[in-house]
């Protein structure tokens, strides 16, 4: 036991010393705020536009002269000169376009625009839905119908969800849930395939340096196997604990500043609506199990092969289960995370980190959640316990081209 | 010190080791002979307790090979290793810890022996950094740091130049004096003659022989000897009391016969037979060299 510790000792402080390991642990948070601060900008900026706009409408219906709204950096000008003065304007100026409306305006693509740039789809929309209005507003008058009286009737509804519980009403987010869920099983998804491939390479590293065979004069190779995926695991943990304070800390920071938007302290005041505290446990839990389960794997593939090269053939069918449930959750599981499908996918062992922590904010039954923890614990047991016969064949086969029916004849040797 | 009783080890293909039995005595140094692919490296495992064999036992001071037992062997394999990016002082250390060894004593002895092989400035070097030499050199430490009683080496020698080859012999050597028991395999012959007491030769899964290497070159002897003299070329009349083997004439009348002496004979009736004649320079026995026996009985196996 003793020389396991050790052996955790070796795997951890190797991999903690690194300096792409302490660089990870700042770099990673500043990139997720910073690709956050992108889309949020993306969105916000994706509907304006950035300069100053001037349509000049050529007005030959007579319909539209003097009713666009002028809109931020958007502004019409309504002009009697022909297109062909206007086209000299618009060479010389590329912020300028022309909207030509002749008399018969509702054929289709008979009203035009034009500028020297191509049209942005944004002044598009907007000119468009400038021009349905008028025109809509234009029939009403047309056949009487008062348009404010319309207007007063048109209704604006959105549905706010409450989830009952016996301590009384709760509001609930279900955009914060879909989000907590989807963030869950991706970083899941990549916690187990991160470290997994570093148990992995950890294995070939020592299988093709040669050193494997002086540890192994010292230690089991089980004791050695398991000291391995230890100490990986406890470095994730490290990785993720730094994450979480890290970003308590910086949350914390951001909400006291003055300058701190209404939309951040939103976001905190929905993500009270979710049992952060029995995520955050469930994820560490899931995390820690799933990384039992598919670190053993791959380090009997690391001790099947002679390269990391050699590797793609085993690695297929230990990612597929992995996969196929993060593709399905982060396209049609949260949409329905009660559903049978969901529910299944969550139990079994190899697919259930990923889809458990999807269905967490969404409060499965408690019964779901310790039969799922139940399997996975049976599960790593299980494939740890196959994973260390393959393992302590192969890491002392060398240039022997592994394929399956070799790794079987593998488990099946005695000592 | 180390006992094997009928060893076999099978492999999915091949059999490895075929009723092998040893025995190595506590303060000698025991030479693993055989070509390459014999088993030797099967055996060494086994003792290593890295793979267990079939069937057949090990003992280790009289008592089953088991896990207590791993602490006092050191072992150095023939694919040698060392992880590439850690530093060799820490590594060092490392490994001797998984040897049962305290951090503060195996600091202790590292200086020691950094000191005395010349390697004081590469504690913090990576062994990447390190020519493949030194790397042996570390690595031949790492084996030995935890001082056991069995030092276990699969071909010591290979990938040493001459000048370290030797300064690795006269440690082993030391060590060897000091009370370590050394096993290790080879198949460069004249490394065995000077340092091993006992061989056992292995070849194609059998052990097929075993013993001291005086009475293994003893039991080789077969009445030969070389004869320099100075005079005219004998001739012989089938009188002499030997048989000729081979005859070289050299310059100013320096001759060399190679003689095989008859049965109940003796080399005092060789040189009374030869003094009357010519001016003897040297009369030595010619005893076959490891390598000689060697090859010879290899080649009587296949």
């Amino acid at each position: 036991m003793n020389k396991v510790l050790l052996i955790i000792q070796r795997e951890y402080l190797t991999r903690v010393r690194k300096k792409s390991f302490i660089v990870m642990i700042f770099v990673v948070p500043l990139l997720i705020l910073a690709m956050g601060a992108v889309i949020a900008l993306v969105a916000k900026d994706s509907n304006e536009l950035g300069e100053k706009q001037v349509v000049k409408v050529i007005d030959e219906s007579g319909q539209f002269a003097g009713k666009f709204k002028n809109q931020r950096n958007l502004e019409f000008e309504y002009t009697k000169q022909s297109y062909a003065e206007v086209k000299a304007e618009l060479l010389k100026n590329e912020n300028i376009s022309a909207l030509q409306i002749p008399a018969d305006y509702t054929k289709n693509d008979a009203v035009k625009i034009s500028s020297k740039k191509k049209p942005g789809i944004t002044i598009i929309e907007k000119v468009e839905a400038e021009m349905n209005n008028i025109a809509m507003n234009n029939g009403m008058l047309k056949n009487h119908i008062d348009t404010a009286i319309l207007r007063s009737i048109k209704s604006n509804i959105s549905l706010s969800a409450v989830e009952i519980t016996e301590t009384g009403d709760k509001k609930t987010s279900l955009g914060a849930n879909i989000g907590v869920g989807i963030a869950c099983a991706i970083l899941i998804y990549l916690a187990l395939f991160i470290y997994g491939a570093q148990v992995m390479r950890g294995v070939i590293e020592e299988k093709t340096s040669r050193i494997i065979e002086v540890i192994i004069s010292s230690v089991k190779p089980f004791q050695l196997m398991l000291g391995k995926i230890i100490g990986v695991g406890l470095v994730g943990l490290t990785q993720f604990s730094a994450w979480i304070i890290l970003s308590v800390i910086s949350t914390k920071i951001l909400g006291h500043s003055p300058s701190s938007s209404g939309g951040m302290m939103s976001a905190l005041a929905v993500l009270q609506t979710i049992p952060v505290g029995k995520v955050l446990f469930c994820f560490i839990f899931y995390f820690l199990a799933g990384y039992l389960l598919y670190s053993a794997l791959f380090a009997a593939v690391g001790s099947a092969v002679d390269s990391e090269t050699e590797t793609q053939q085993f690695m297929f069918p230990i990612t597929l289960p992995l996969l196929f449930t993060y593709m399905l959750s982060v396209t049609i599981l949260f949409r329905a995370p009660d559903s049978p499908l969901a529910v299944w996918l969550s139990i079994i062992p190899f697919t259930s980190p990923v889809a458990m922590m999807l269905r967490m904010p969404f409060g499965p039954p408690d019964w779901q959640i310790y039969l799922s923890m139940a399997l996975l614990v049976l599960g790593f047991l299980f494939t740890t316990y196959i994973a260390a016969r393959i393992y302590r064949v192969g890491i002392l086969m060398y240039g022997k081209k592994a394929s399956y029916k070799e790794l079987v004849k593998w488990f099946f040797y005695k000592e | 010190m180390l006992s094997i009783r009928n060893i076999v080890k099978q492999y999915a293909g091949h059999r490895a080791l075929s009723d092998v039995s040893l025995e190595v005595k506590s303060g000698q140094v025991f030479g693993l002979l055989g070509p390459n692919g014999a088993g030797k490296t099967s055996l060494i495992r086994i003792i290593n307790q890295i793979t267990a064999p079939d069937s057949g036992e090990v003992f280790f001071d009289g008592e089953k090979l088991n896990q207590s037992h791993i602490n006092r062997i050191g072992y150095l394999p023939e694919e040698r290793g060392l992880y590439k990016k850690m530093e060799i002082g820490e590594q060092m250390i490392y490994l001797a810890r998984l040897k049962g060894l305290s951090r503060d004593e195996a600091v202790r002895r590292l200086k020691i022996w950094f000191e005395r092989l010349g390697m004081e400035t590469w504690w913090k070097k990576k062994i990447e950094e390190l020519s493949k030499g030194m790397q042996q050199k570390a690595q031949f430490v790492a084996t030995v740091l935890h001082e056991p009683d069995l030092i276990i080496l699969d071909e010591p020698f290979s990938g040493f130049d001459p000048v370290n080859a030797e300064i690795i012999k006269d440690e082993i050597l030391a060590l060897n004096k000091k009370g370590a028991t050394i096993l290790f395999s080879t198949h460069r012959m004249e490394s065995v003659e000077e340092l091993c007491d006992s061989i056992a030769l292995i070849h194609k899964s059998h052990k097929i022989l075993d013993g001291t290497v005086k009475s293994i070159r003893n039991s080789y002897r077969n009445a030969t000897y070389l004869v320099e003299y100075n005079g005219t070329a004998l001739t012989f009349d089938g009188k002499q009391p030997f048989e000729v083997v081979e005859a070289k004439e050299g310059s100013d009348n320096d001759n060399t016969i190679k003689i095989k002496i008859a049965e109940n004979s003796t080399s005092n009736d060789v040189l009374q037979y030869l003094l009357p004649k010519v001016h003897i320079n040297m009369l030595q026995e010619v005893i076959p060299s490891m390598n000689e026996i060697f090859i010879e009985q290899v080649n009587l196996i296949r």
